[in-house]
């Protein structure tokens, strides 16, 4: 009973986290999508842990917590991989604005360069 | 540069992606039927010569790195509107589906409030919605009227103007995320204490692209509009206080300019 107790409270504070984490906009929407999905499934499940063991049997899983943690490390691994992707497309961003910013610079010293020869 | 008594300066806002083949047109109509009146073209790290087309129908050309979308553009927008001393900023699309005809109107109600949406009618022209995409559309305007204290059909229309209150708030605030340009932006403006009217509207159909209409596109579009509407409500904006400061600084910053 107190190990439910425990997941209860324990999903309960994820979710708050979530949505504090949102109210204060520190969260884009896309990711808040995910996560919010995440914490109101863990949720469910503590509330009802007879869907796990159902849901193991109908996948023929022996142990329901190894359905679980095999759910878990796939969403693990997307999580990581989309993040992978984020990140090279920020680097790519990232390096664009170097270049623009390269170009804008030397373009900005010959326009500064004409104009003193323009008034000297 | 334009200097239009309602509204002060006003600078047209026109985000543009990949629209090669309609931006020309659409600033050269701008400029015909609003003349003297500037016209930015913010190009959303388009890949085709949107930027060339801009600037050869008399265009100033924003260009961003890369894409941004729609409210990053247009953030980008109201930021220069700020910086180079305009007071009033309205969105026009590159599509041509808003007619620069109709900015006038939104201008002159702009003595009442400080952001104006063009709403489109549905049944007296060409466009129209139904389905899911319909239903978030009505509960959405009946959420932010409520908000607002002040009847709004169309929360999701692109087309609006900016007054000198709004102009500050947006350029610091205006939100980048899916469907927060419209929805978002709305609920930002009234916490900073602006006031929002609309005035109708006459949309034309897009010279190019296609609505969407297809069943999931608009389940998914429920849901989105549903979420960016909730997301809206409780998010902390802190704006009222910032307003107050940036109106000061605002002014000044545009006197500054040379």
């Amino acid at each position: 009973m107190s190990s439910y107790l425990v997941g209860l409270v324990g999903s309960l504070l994820v979710l708050a986290g979530i949505f504090e984490l949102l109210r204060r906009r520190q969260l884009s929407e896309k990711y808040a999508v995910l996560w919010l999905v995440v914490g109101v499934v863990v949720l469910v499940l503590t509330i009802f842990p007879n869907l796990l063991t159902a849901l193991s049997r109908a996948t023929g899983v022996a142990l329901p917590v190894n359905l679980l943690f095999f759910v878990a490390i796939i969403f693990l691994v997307c999580v990581a991989l989309h993040l992978s992707w984020e990140l090279s497309r920020v680097e790519n961003e990232t390096r664009k604005l170097a270049e623009d910013l390269a170009i804008l610079r030397l373009e900005l010293d010959e326009h500064k360069r004409q104009g003193r020869h323009d008034h000297g | 540069m334009g200097r239009q008594p309602p509204g002060g300066r006003v600078l047209i806002i026109v985000p543009a992606w990949n629209e090669e083949r309609c931006v020309g047109d659409t600033v050269r109509e701008i400029r015909a039927a609003l003349p003297g009146v500037d016209v930015l073209v913010v190009d959303d790290g388009s890949s085709d010569e949107t930027v060339r087309n801009a600037r050869e129908a008399g265009a100033i050309v924003l260009e961003l790195s890369y894409n941004l979308g729609v409210g990053g553009a247009m953030r980008a927008g109201f930021r220069y509107a700020l910086r180079h001393g305009y007071d009033t900023a309205v969105q026009v699309d590159a599509d041509g589906q808003h007619d620069p005809h109709e900015v006038p109107r939104l201008l002159a109600k702009l003595d009442e409030a400080d952001v104006v949406i063009g709403a489109r009618f549905d049944g007296d022209d060409d466009y129209r919605v139904r389905g899911p995409r319909k239903w978030a559309m009505v509960v959405l305007a009946k959420v932010i009227s409520g908000l607002a204290r002040t009847p709004l059909t169309d929360t999701t229309s692109g087309f609006k103007a900016t007054g000198p209150r709004a102009l500050p708030v947006f350029a610091q605030y205006y939100p980048v995320e899916y469907l927060g340009d419209t929805i978002e932006s709305l609920v930002i403006a009234v916490r900073a204490g602006c006031r929002v009217a609309q005035v109708p509207a006459r949309m034309r159909p897009r010279s190019d692209g296609r609505p969407s209409h297809r069943p999931l596109k608009a389940g998914i579009y429920l849901f989105r509009a549903g979420f960016a509407l909730l997301l809206a409500l409780v998010r902390r904006w802190d704006v009222s206080v910032d307003a107050a400061a940036l109106e000061a600084a605002g002014p000044a910053e545009g006197g500054a300019k040379p």
